[in-house]
């Protein structure tokens, strides 16, 4: 898909011949996120939709206790230290930041007084800087007001390296600057087209001035109010025991009337998905649970119960097969798979044309993740009806087997085809977890009638995923044929999960595999087109690069998607809770709602 | 007596140690690193992690290490939690009480099935009360807590709808109210740990008893015209117990461990589950508190088994 296209499709929503929402499915169906979809047709002068369904309560507070359970609960309340989601997750019931992102990728203001743009002035011409207007009268929870000096405080200790926050990478590489009490500016270094990452969403809660001014740098560690938050957020902090309980009760003073409607909060933590949907769907001792890694056979005969349902949230994880261009199997200056390495036979595009014609991404979706991981396509196809979600793959072995043969494989004596004395045998690993067992087995299936063996490796998950140097079966060292497991884009932007296929991202000993392409696989044209994006600020035109990267990456076969992984939550049939998969599930709090 | 004490107080130093050094080398050789979640987030670049590990003294050989532990330890300081970034006698301190409740609980269940039962079993060997007492017993602990657990959820839970079966630390509710609700949500996780071990100790209590039940002092208790009654209170349990004081003493430190399946099942925010947490978050100075205090009290409890056993029976002598 081209600009032109691609502007012929915003035109499609102006008019009002495509929907909203159908143009940001297509987007994130073609590899984009939908932030950035969205921020394509804000630029193109489409303002941003209401995003939520009305909100039906009158009056502050009379709701009751609302309770959430997550599996795992969160260990910390400081959000510049939340590493993982449900640390992000509990931080959010008390911290804010200035907008957040809804399930369509709009931003929406929450301490902005507006969302920036062109228009009102908020974003420069040139990409330098975003103004931010703060929203007047709002006070933390100890009374003292918000004002702009949080925002730069904020910036100030993110970024200081001492105090090892997580946020940092949001933060890096810009100046902010107080305008006046309600406006704070964000100068970047450079042109920069994605503007909305720092005090945004996950990463952009803000926390008070007065309170952690005393504790930046390497005295981050004992300030207080690490295990007592005091936010601007609709709950006042009650108590909190780390992996266990947080709980809050009704602000009085929260900055948006008839909000929030619960009297009191509590989210629970520990135990494990199975009961977690149990307490939800079936016994209703919760009202909402997080993170639904359960079979959906089971959840859909939980729902039946009545009591509750399970909600899907589209985002941009993509659990998929990674092909290793390099040789794995032989050492050079004391790492395998190492850049100066060709791989035997994955580097022909015969081998990996078939191998993605063998995985049955059908079956995957229907015998092992249900709604839980619909099979992703090629990321694009057609771009005429670019919304087709389920015909885009493809399953034919006896396609593949021609392939095979026209690239001179042929069946050797054990059935197993090979070309000049290199066996078509590879090993094809992943972490333990029982739908990746179930999907390695399909797979295997499926090359061994094709003539193809695979060779299952299976590595415990804290070893996989770790960065630990010395352990040669962590996923970045990818000392193996190929490798399955999913990868996140929860980042708002694109290009944080594009940057997986460039030539100087790769990771390799000398980075200590830190790198972030993990396949080495590499396209001096792909470079191009990314330092394009990296400074295109017309974002309809960053999108089309972006659409080319896709296929490019796609159409080379350098990963095979198998399915997408959109984040699952069982709700109670009465609560109405707007979620988001592009935010924290909390990040809409606010707006929650029960029946009567 | 004294000098006997002395004596295995001194013992248990080296031991400690020797423990304590097992402990550290293992979590210190296991894979996995307690920032491993920064590296597969994109967003957070590499030199975050590299400060983490700084600022917490990963980066200092193995020995350097265990002994900075060592240190801060004989100090009285626990270490600091990685994962939470708080001391890690905060987090065992709010966790405590909660395990010392449930995990007592049971304990003391087990005992009221076990004394009784075992005894009047053995009192009447192979009657029908016996038989039964010994199937249920059987049956008991052949069943692992964890089936218990889920069985006891969907009856009292998901069909009759009873009990809760997420057990809040926290119940915000006055009086009678208040108390109701830590007994409502305590019955099923106590209810299935004290079976199990009521199970087997109504085993152990029956053979004890059985062993001297038959003795001639028993027979002579009896005829010199003691009611029955008497005869088994002050004559066979009293000797009878001696066995089973001991291993019920054994078996203290495990309360204060918690029980980590029956605490996942039900979520009982115990040390069990702060354990198993700290484990899949590769969170060393909290795993390193725990194991270690509980390799403490077994020490502890053995040397207050021994103690008790020569003070409930003076042939033994202490030298």
């Amino acid at each position: 898909m081209n600009e032109r296209e691609l502007r012929g499709l915003i035109e499609d929503v102006r008019i009002g011949k495509l929907s909203r929402r159908a143009f940001v499915r297509g987007m994130v169906a073609v590899g984009l996120t939908a932030p950035l979809a969205a921020q394509m047709l804000s630029h193109s002068g489409i303002a941003m939709a209401a995003p939520f369904p009305e909100y039906k309560p009158t009056q502050r507070g009379g709701g009751g206790p609302l309770r959430l359970l997550w599996w795992q609960g969160p260990t910390l309340l400081n959000p510049h230290f939340a590493v993982g989601t449900k640390d992000q997750d509990g931080s959010r019931l008390f911290y804010e930041p200035l907008a957040a992102w809804d399930a369509d990728g709009n931003l929406v203001p929450i301490l902005a007084a507006e969302i920036p743009s062109l228009e009102n002035g908020g974003l420069a011409e040139d990409g330098m800087s975003v103004t931010w207007k703060l929203k007047q009268g709002v006070t933390w929870h100890d009374g003292e007001p918000f004002t702009a000096d949080d925002c730069v405080f904020n910036w100030e200790y993110a970024t200081d390296p001492d105090t090892a926050a997580v946020t940092i990478g949001s933060y890096q590489g810009m100046n902010v600057v107080k305008v006046d009490d309600h406006t704070v500016r964000v100068e970047f270094e450079e042109p920069t087209p994605f503007w909305a990452d720092p005090f945004v969403g996950t990463r952009g809660m803000l926390i008070p001035k007065h309170l952690f001014q005393d504790f930046k740098g390497a005295a981050s560690r004992d300030a207080p109010a690490n295990l007592a938050p005091v936010g601007t957020g609709p709950y006042l902090f009650e108590q909190f025991n780390p992996g266990d309980l947080v709980t809050g009760k009704l602000n009085p003073n929260y900055h948006e009337e008839n909000r929030p409607y619960f009297d009191s909060i509590e989210m629970k933590g520990g135990g494990d998905a199975v009961s977690a949907a149990r307490a939800v769907l079936q016994t209703g001792e919760y009202d909402l649970a997080w993170n639904m890694q359960v079979e959906d056979e089971l959840l859909k005969r939980l729902e039946e119960a009545g009591k509750g349902h399970i909600e899907i949230m589209d985002g941009g994880d993509i659990e998929h097969i990674q092909i290793n261009n390099t040789d794995p199997w032989t050492e050079v200056d004391g790492e395998r798979s190492s850049l100066k390495t060709k791989h035997p036979f994955l580097t022909d595009p015969a081998v990996r044309k078939a191998l993605n014609l063998l995985v049955d991404r059908g079956s995957v979706e229907q015998h092992i993740y249900g709604r839980g991981g619909p099979a992703t396509a090629n990321f694009l196809n057609n771009p005429e009806q670019f919304r087709s979600t389920k015909t885009s793959y493809e399953f034919d072995v006896e396609k593949a087997v021609a392939i095979l043969e026209e690239g001179g494989w042929t069946p050797g004596a054990d059935g197993i085809r090979e070309k000049d004395g290199v066996k078509l045998k590879f090993v094809y690993q992943t972490s333990i977890n029982a739908p990746r067992q179930k999907t390695q087995a399909i797979v295997k299936q499926a090359c061994q009638k094709a003539g193809i063996e695979v060779e299952l490796k299976s590595i415990t998950a804290s070893v996989f995923f770790s960065s630990d140097e010395a352990n040669p079966d962590t996923y970045t060292k990818f000392y193996c044929d190929i490798q399955m497991y999913t990868t996140t884009q929860t980042q708002p932007d694109p290009g944080v999960f594009m940057n997986q296929f460039l030539s100087w991202e790769v990771a390799t000993k000398a980075n200590k595999w830190q790198g972030r392409n993990i396949t080495r696989w590499t396209n001096p044209e792909y470079d191009k087109l990314y330092r394009e994006a990296e400074a295109e600020l017309d974002p309809v035109k960053r999108a089309a690069l972006f659409i080319r990267m896709n296929e490019m990456v796609i159409e080379e076969v350098a990963v095979i998607p198998v399915v997408s992984r959109p984040r699952v939550a069982a709700l109670s049939n009465k609560l109405h809770a707007p979620l988001s998969g592009w935010d924290n599930y909390t990040a809409h709090l606010k707006d929650w709602y029960r029946d009567a | 007596m004294s000098q006997y004490l002395l004596r295995r107080l001194l013992i248990a130093v080296p031991s400690l140690l020797g423990i304590s050094i097992i402990l550290f080398t293992i979590l210190a050789l296991a894979p996995g690193d307690p920032f491993g979640e920064l590296a597969t987030n994109p967003a957070v670049p590499p030199e975050v992690r590299a400060a983490l590990r700084e600022k917490f003294g990963l980066n200092d050989p193995v020995y350097v290490r265990y002994l900075r532990w060592l240190m801060a330890m004989s100090q009285g300081d626990w270490g600091f939690s990685f994962v939470s970034r708080v001391d890690v006698d905060v987090l065992i301190l709010q966790r405590l009480p909660t395990t010392l409740i449930v995990i007592g609980a049971s304990q003391v269940l087990a005992l009221l099935i076990a004394l009784p039962v075992g005894t009047y079993a053995a009192t009447r060997p192979y009657s029908l009360f016996d038989q039964v007492a010994n199937t249920l017993a059987f049956v008991g602990f052949s069943l692992p807590t964890f089936f218990t657990g889920i069985v006891f959820i969907l009856i009292f839970s998901v069909t009759l709808d009873w009990l809760p079966f997420v057990y809040r630390s926290e119940i915000d509710a006055t009086g009678f109210a208040f108390v109701w609700g830590h007994i409502k949500q305590a019955i099923m996780p106590v209810a299935v740990l004290g079976l199990f071990q009521g199970a087997s100790w109504t085993r152990f209590v029956r053979s004890a008893v059985l062993d001297v039940v038959r003795l001639d002092y028993v027979t002579t208790a009896r005829a010199k015209g003691l009611a029955e009654r008497v005869v088994i209170m002050k004559h066979i349990v009293r000797n009878a117990l001696i066995p089973v004081v001991t291993l019920v003493a054994l078996q203290m430190p495990i309360v204060f461990g918690g029980a980590i399946v029956t605490e996942q099942i039900f979520r009982i925010p115990g040390i069990g589950s702060l354990l198993i947490s700290s484990i899949l978050a590769n969170d060393t100075p909290v795993i390193m508190a725990v194991t270690f205090v509980f390799a403490c009290l077994v020490i502890l409890f053995n040397l207050i088994a021994d103690i008790l056993y020569g003070w409930l029976d003076p042939r033994i002598s202490y030298r």
